[in-house]
């Protein structure tokens, strides 16, 4: 298995203790990406919420859905904020846009050269980057352009 | 019924502390908020004592009914506080002020905010928790945890949509730091910026230099407004509020980056609100102070209050048009947050009564209208607008 992207010792993803996003986490640890979706009007939403926006209908759950999108926005850090990053150097964040859950938006790292170049728009696929051996495992959903 | 604060409050005192690099405060945060509201009361020429309301906002730790218990107020009839981090609540704190005295609910009231980072902890640095939970477990964990790292998102895709260059935001940094040079009051006073300074400083997170990031301070700044019809009762000449907006667009605070508007200060629908509550229009605004947390806030608040379409903003973010006393906008004229002390924005909108007084270290001669932007991006934000007894 390769070296995680970002150094150890970052905060750890947690499930809310309300339940909301436990899929989500539960589908990562799987390799597979869940997105919330209302099972009355077919509206996708992200982050979960325990109404639809679209129909106000409570009654939502969760489906698989391709782990792909575009480029939306990024961004390219250099300042540490936290001492798990001291040495870290520079690295990429982006926001992914996702067409096939009604364009709703994740973040990730983008993997690759932390210098490269990203181009607005570009295509990405998911990348599970698993975290088994901590105390509380989980799992993160990391992207990368597409070849 | 012609619903409006439009000339119903005035503000007849204002006061700061000595401001303070981060964590060197010597006093509290507590005594800070004391000392400003003391400074505010005697710029005033009243008694503590006739203080009968406060408000505040991003979740100040100074308690209403301490402040007045220790003040002596007679008493407490309004303690109010803004929802929502950031500084979003500047002026918002001072529409609400408003509100209350306007609609009969208080006579006298302070806005004030209150800040010692060291005693509790800094805005700039990312959780030290293990774990995260809710929306910090979809971004903390990539290393996505400071206030520059969430809104250099938004600011980068901006920049993307409307091909706005480095160079606008360095203008909106230098007219800042020109500024705090006659400023005596200013933590970067003393400590002018050119644009080789900027252009070589580190980078924070792309599109910020470190320029382009607001300063982290302690200190305290109290305002105290009162009904118009009482505003000539005090030694100062009276800044009236003209108008005062709050709030966000549609889904503004939909989770992990989700707004649907998304590449923007949040203020698309405030900005036509405040101008018609105003009565005035963007040519009409004589000094302007915009909030920087960081400079891309600023240019994204400029262009939704109307002063310069997203496709001009090469062209109009140029450093000498910012500067007073002469410029076409004068902006930030005691350095703001980014020069002069990361009040939290209070700060901002002290200046901008100065500047209706005449009192300004960069007065813009024979201002009359006079503008307060607060917390662009986050939501919900806020905007007022001052005006002199002619503005009316």
């Amino acid at each position: 298995m390769s070296a995680p992207y970002l150094a150890a010792g970052l905060p750890q993803p947690a499930p809310a203790p309300d339940g909301l996003d436990a899929p989500y986490w539960e589908g990562l640890a799987k390799g597979e990406l869940r997105l919330q979706r209302c099972r009355a009007c077919g509206g996708w939403q992200w982050g979960p919420e325990w109404i639809c926006h679209h129909c106000l209908s409570f009654d939502l759950g969760f489906e698989p859905v391709a782990p792909k999108g575009r480029i939306y926005s990024y961004e390219r850090v250099w300042h540490p904020v936290h001492p798990a990053l001291k040495d870290q150097g520079p690295y990429l964040v982006a926001l992914v846009e996702v067409p096939q859950a009604g364009g709703v938006r994740l973040l990730g790292n983008l993997l690759g050269d932390p210098r490269q170049t990203v181009p607005f728009g570009a295509p990405v696929e998911g990348v599970f980057e698993r975290h088994d051996h901590s105390d509380a495992p989980f799992t993160l959903l990391h992207w990368r352009l597409m070849g | 019924m012609n619903r409006t604060l439009r000339g119903s409050i005035a503000v007849a005192g204002v006061g700061e502390t000595d401001y303070f690099k981060r964590g060197q405060s010597p006093d509290p945060e507590f005594k800070l908020a004391l000392k400003a509201i003391m400074t505010a009361c005697e710029d005033a020429g009243i008694s503590p004592r006739e203080v009968d309301g406060f408000a505040s906002y991003s979740n100040d730790r100074n308690d209403p009914s301490r402040l007045a218990a220790a003040l002596g107020c007679r008493e407490l009839r309004f303690a109010n506080m803004q929802w929502g981090g950031g500084g979003g609540g500047g002026s918002a704190a001072i529409g609400n002020a408003a509100a209350a005295i306007a609609g009969g609910l208080a006579e006298c009231v302070v806005v004030f905010r209150a800040l010692a980072q060291g005693q509790f902890g800094r805005f700039g640095q990312g959780p030290r928790r293990k774990a995260v939970f809710g929306e910090g477990a979809f971004a903390a964990p990539y290393g996505l945890m400071s206030p520059a790292q969430m809104f250099a998102m938004k600011v980068q895709r901006f920049l993307h949509e409307h091909g706005v260059g480095q160079e606008a935001l360095r203008a909106i940094s230098l007219a800042a730091y020109h500024h705090a040079q006659n400023n005596p009051r200013a933590v970067m006073h003393g400590r002018p910026l050119d644009e080789a300074a900027y252009d070589s400083s580190r980078w924070i997170v792309e599109p910020f230099h470190l320029y382009d990031c607001c300063l982290e301070n302690d200190g305290a700044a109290a305002m105290v407004l009162v009904p118009a019809e009482r505003a000539k009762d005090f030694p100062h000449v009276p800044a009236y509020l003209l108008g005062a907006a709050i709030g966000s667009h549609f889904r503004a605070g939909a989770p992990v980056h989700n707004a649907p508007d998304y590449a923007t200060s949040t203020f698309k629908t405030l900005a036509p609100r405040l101008y018609e509550m105003a009565g005035v229009v963007p040519g009409d605004i004589d000094v302007l102070q915009s909030y920087e947390n960081f400079t891309g806030g600023v240019l994204m608040s400029l262009v939704e209050h109307g002063f310069c379409p997203p496709e001009g903003c090469n062209d109009y973010f140029v450093k000498e048009r910012f500067l007073a006393p002469d410029g076409d906008l004068p902006l930030n004229t005691s350095g703001g947050n980014l020069a002069e002390c990361y009040m939290h924005g209070l700060g901002l909108n002290v200046e901008a009564v100065r500047q209706i007084r005449g009192q300004s270290s960069n007065q813009v001669p024979d201002a009359q209208v006079s503008m307060v932007i607060s917390g662009p991006m986050v939501t919900p934000v806020s905007c007022c607008i001052f005006g002199s007894e002619a503005a009316l």
